[in-house]
C-alpha cells in the first residue's frame, strides 16, 4: 500500500492531497495542468521540501529520508539524461551506486528481483543504442533510456512526470508499449502524471483525480470515470464509463473480442488480445443508446440489460445517466426531452445499446492477470 | 596612478633593482621591506631615479628607417620567457580550484555576504593592478599578517619570488576565470543534479560526476583566459615581486626593462612579437580546447 499526504503552501497556491493506492500497481495522478500533480511527486521524491508531508510504502515511512537513499526512481518529463555520458552510462549510473549501498549497508533484500541490466535493455528496445550520447537520440527514445536508468537504480517506487508529455503523437504512441510491458513485467510500483486521460486509461490502475491542489476522486478507474467532476478537466466529448473484462471470445479477424462485464457480454473492437486476457474499455457517453424497450432489427452488436441509477445534469439540454448493468456502471448522455419521452428515473430497466465500432481505439489490453480494479 | 608610470626598476643598471647573485632573497630592497614597517615607501624611494631618467628620456623612439630583427632570443629572453609561462601556469594551478569554489558560491550559494564577496572577487578588475601589489605586499611581505604567518612556520617567502609574480598573477587574473566559470555553471541545469539525487548520488558524487564535467568548457575557457592575461600581469607582479632577472622578471617586465635601457629596441621588437606570438597560440588553444569540451559534454 502506498499512503501519500502532502501539503505545500507556495505563493497563493495550496497544495493538500491525501491518497492511497494498492501495490504493486499504476496510480495515475490525473488532473490539469497547474494542478499540483508534479508538486506532489517532487514531494514524495523528496526533491521538494514539503510543509507537512507523510508518505508511506508497504508499512515503510519515507518522509524523513534524504532523495538519495529513498531508493524512489523518477523519470522526468524531460528526460535529464546526462549529456556527457553515453547511453550505456547513463543507464549505469543509478545501477553501480545501488549496488554499492546495497553493499555498504549489508541491507540487501528487498523482498523484489534484481533488476538487470541485460533484461531492461531487452525490455526496452536499447540495444542499438547503448554507444550513443543524448543528443544522438530522438525524443522517445530518450524517454526509454530514461525510463531504464530509473529502473536499473533498483527503486522501490517509481514517479512518472508525464514522460510523454513532450513526444508528438507517433513518439507517444512508440513509448507506450514500453510503459505496458513494465506494468506488465515488473512488480515496481509507480506513480504516473498524467493530464491525458488516454493515457491513464491505458496505463493505470488506480486513479487520484485532482483540481487545484486538492484531491476530488480516488479510486478503481471503473469508479473515478463515473465522477461528474470528471466532465470539467477531460471535457464533455470524453466522459464516458471504463469498464474491465475478461476476454471470452476473439473473432476470426482478430479485431473484435467478445468481453465477459459485470452479468453481460460486451463485442469490442480491439487488437491482438487473446483469450483469458483482460481488456479495458472506455464506453463515451455520448455514444451510448438506452432504450425503454426490448429494440429489435438493428446493426448495433451489443444489447445490455441495466437498470437506471441516477441522473445528473450535464448540459442546459443533457443529462447524464448512469446505468447498473449487473455490477458494472455505464453513463449515457442523453437529452433532457428523450427522459421525459422515456420516462427515465432511478429504477428504470433499460437496455443499453453499444455500437461495438464506436470502442475502436478505446480499448486495450491491460494484462494477463487481474490487477488492481 | 596610471598603469604605465608603475614604479618599476626600469634598466638593468638600476643597483637597487637587479640582485643577481641572490635572486629574490638577498634583493636590498626587499630587505629594506622586511626590515622596516611601511616598506613599499623606501621601496619606491629606491627606484625614483630610475624614474626619473625614463622621463626625461623618453621610452620608445619612432625610428623613421625600417630596420630587421632576428628571432633568435637571449639567454635572458628566454628566461623572460621560460618565467611568464611559469609564473602563468602556477597562478593558474593555484587559483583554479579557488575559483571554482567562489564560482559556486556566487552562484549557488545561499548567505549574507554573497554581495560582497561578489565585490571583492571583481575588485582587481577596477583597481590599479599596483594598488593590488601594494596590498599584497602588506598582506603578504615577511612582515606582514599573513607572509610573517607563513615565513614563521613554512619559512615560505612571497614578496620577491617567483611565487610571489604568480601569487600577484593570480589574483589579478581572478575575476576573469571566476566570470568564466560563473557563466558556465549557470549554465549547467539543476535539473540534471536533481536527476542524479533520485539516482542515489551524494553531493559530492554529484558535484564530480554531473556539474564538473558539465562546467568544463568554461573550466578550460578560464584557465585559458587566467592563463594568457597571467603571461602579460605587469602592475601588480612588480609592485609585489619587483624586477629581479631570473626570478621575476617575466615577459612584460622586461619588455619594459629593454624599453628603458639605452640600445634595447631590439630586445624589445623581439618580446612584443613574442608576446603577440603567445597570445596568438593561447586563443586559437583556447578555442579548440573549448570545441573539444563541447562535444565532450554534448552540445
Amino acid at each position: 500500500m502506498l499512503k501519500v499526504r502532502v501539503v505545500k503552501r507556495r505563493d497563493g497556491f495550496m497544495l493538500d492531497a491525501n491518497f492511497e493506492a494498492p501495490t504493486p500497481g499504476v496510480v495515475a495522478l490525473f488532473g490539469r495542468s497547474g494542478c499540483g500533480k508534479t508538486t506532489t511527486i517532487n514531494i514524495i521524491s523528496g526533491l521538494l521540501a514539503a510543509d507537512e508531508a507523510r508518505i508511506e510504502l508497504d508499512g515503510e515511512a519515507l518522509e524523513d529520508t534524504p532523495p538519495e537513499r529513498r531508493r524512489i526512481g523518477y523519470v522526468f518529463q524531460d528526460g535529464r539524461l546526462f549529456p556527457h555520458m553515453s547511453v550505456l552510462r547513463n543507464l549505469r549510473y543509478g545501477m553501480t551506486r545501488a549496488a554499492n549501498a546495497v553493499q555498504r549497508d549489508h541491507a540487501s533484500p528487498t523482498g523484489h528481483q534484481r533488476i538487470e541490466l541485460e533484461a531492461i535493455v531487452s525490455l526496452l528496445g536499447l540495444e542499438r543504442l547503448l554507444q550513443r550520447r543524448p543528443n544522438q537520440l530522438s525524443g522517445g527514445e530518450r524517454q526509454r533510456v530514461s525510463l531504464g536508468r530509473a529502473l536499473l537504480s533498483q527503486p522501490r517506487l517509481l514517479l512518472l512526470d508525464e514522460p510523454l508529455a513532450a513526444l508528438d503523437a507517433a513518439r507517444r504512441d512508440e513509448v507506450l508499449p514500453y510503459l505496458e510491458r513494465l506494468r506488465d513485467h515488473l512488480s515496481i510500483p509507480m506513480v504516473y502524471v498524467s493530464h491525458q486521460f488516454d493515457e491513464v486509461l491505458r496505463l493505470a490502475t488506480h486513479v487520484v483525480l485532482m483540481d487545484a491542489g486538492r484531491v476530488l476522486a480516488q479510486g478503481a478507474l471503473n469508479e473515478v470515470s463515473l465522477v461528474p467532476a470528471l466532465r470539467d478537466i477531460v471535457g464533455a466529448d470524453s466522459v464516458g464509463a471504463v469498464l474491465d473484462g475478461m476476454v471470452t471470445a476473439v473473432d476470426a479477424a482478430g479485431s473484435m473480442a467478445d468481453l465477459r462485464v459485470g452479468t453481460g457480454v460486451l463485442s469490442v473492437g480491439v487488437r491482438g488480445v487473446g483469450v483469458g486476457e483482460r481488456v479495458r474499455v472506455q464506453l463515451l457517453a455520448r455514444d451510448i443508446i438506452l432504450a425503454v424497450e426490448a429494440p429489435r432489427g438493428l446493426s448495433v452488436r451489443n444489447e445490455l440489460r441495466g437498470v437506471v441509477v441516477a441522473l445528473v445534469d450535464d448540459a442546459e439540454d443533457a443529462v447524464l445517466v448512469t446505468v447498473d448493468v449487473g455490477g458494472a456502471s455505464v453513463l449515457s448522455r442523453v437529452t433532457r426531452t428523450a427522459v421525459a419521452a422515456l420516462g427515465l428515473t432511478p429504477g428504470t430497466g433499460v437496455w443499453v445499446l453499444v455500437k461495438a465500432v464506436s470502442t475502436r481505439g478505446h480499448a486495450f489490453r491491460v494484462g494477463r492477470t487481474a490487477t488492481g480494479g | 596612478m596610471p598603469r604605465g608610470r608603475s614604479p618599476g626598476c626600469a634598466g638593468t643598471d638600476a643597483p637597487a633593482c637587479a640582485g643577481p647573485n641572490a635572486p629574490g632573497r638577498g634583493h636590498p630592497a626587499a630587505a629594506r621591506v622586511g626590515a622596516r614597517g611601511a616598506p613599499c615607501l623606501r621601496y619606491i624611494g629606491a627606484c625614483t631615479p630610475v624614474i626619473i631618467r625614463a622621463t626625461v628620456r623618453p621610452a620608445v623612439k619612432l625610428k623613421p628607417t625600417p630596420r630587421t630583427v632576428t628571432m633568435h632570443l637571449s639567454p635572458a629572453e628566454l628566461d623572460a620567457l621560460r618565467l611568464s609561462l611559469e609564473v602563468a601556469a602556477r597562478s593558474v594551478l593555484f587559483s583554479l580550484p579557488l575559483a571554482v569554489v567562489v564560482a559556486w558560491l556566487l552562484t549557488r550559494g545561499r548567505f549574507a555576504g554573497r554581495w560582497l564577496l561578489d565585490a571583492l572577487v571583481h575588485l582587481p578588475l577596477v583597481l590599479p593592478p599596483v594598488a593590488i601589489g601594494y596590498v599584497l605586499l602588506l598582506l603578504f611581505g615577511n612582515h606582514g599578517p599573513i607572509g610573517g604567518w607563513l615565513h614563521h612556520h613554512f619559512g615560505i617567502q612571497l614578496a620577491f619570488t617567483t611565487a610571489g609574480a604568480a601569487l600577484a598573477t593570480a589574483v589579478m587574473a581572478f575575476p576573469l576565470m571566476v566570470r568564466a566559470i560563473r557563466l558556465s555553471l549557470e549554465n549547467v541545469d539543476p535539473g540534471l543534479e536533481a536527476a542524479a539525487r533520485t539516482l542515489g548520488a551524494k553531493p559530492l558524487d554529484r558535484f564530480v560526476t554531473i556539474t564538473l564535467p558539465l562546467m568544463l568548457p568554461g573550466l578550460i575557457a578560464g584557465a585559458v583566459t587566467a592563463f594568457a592575461a597571467g603571461l602579460g600581469e605587469f602592475g601588480a607582479v612588480i609592485t609585489f615581486a619587483a624586477n629581479v632577472p631570473g626570478v621575476t622578471r617575466t615577459i612584460p617586465l622586461a619588455l619594459y626593462t629593454a624599453i628603458q635601457s639605452p640600445g634595447g629596441d631590439d630586445q624589445a621588437l623581439r618580446l612584443a612579437i613574442l608576446s603577440f606570438a603567445l597570445g596568438l597560440i593561447g586563443l586559437l588553444l583556447a578555442e579548440i580546447l573549448a570545441r573539444r569540451a563541447r562535444s565532450l559534454v554534448g552540445r
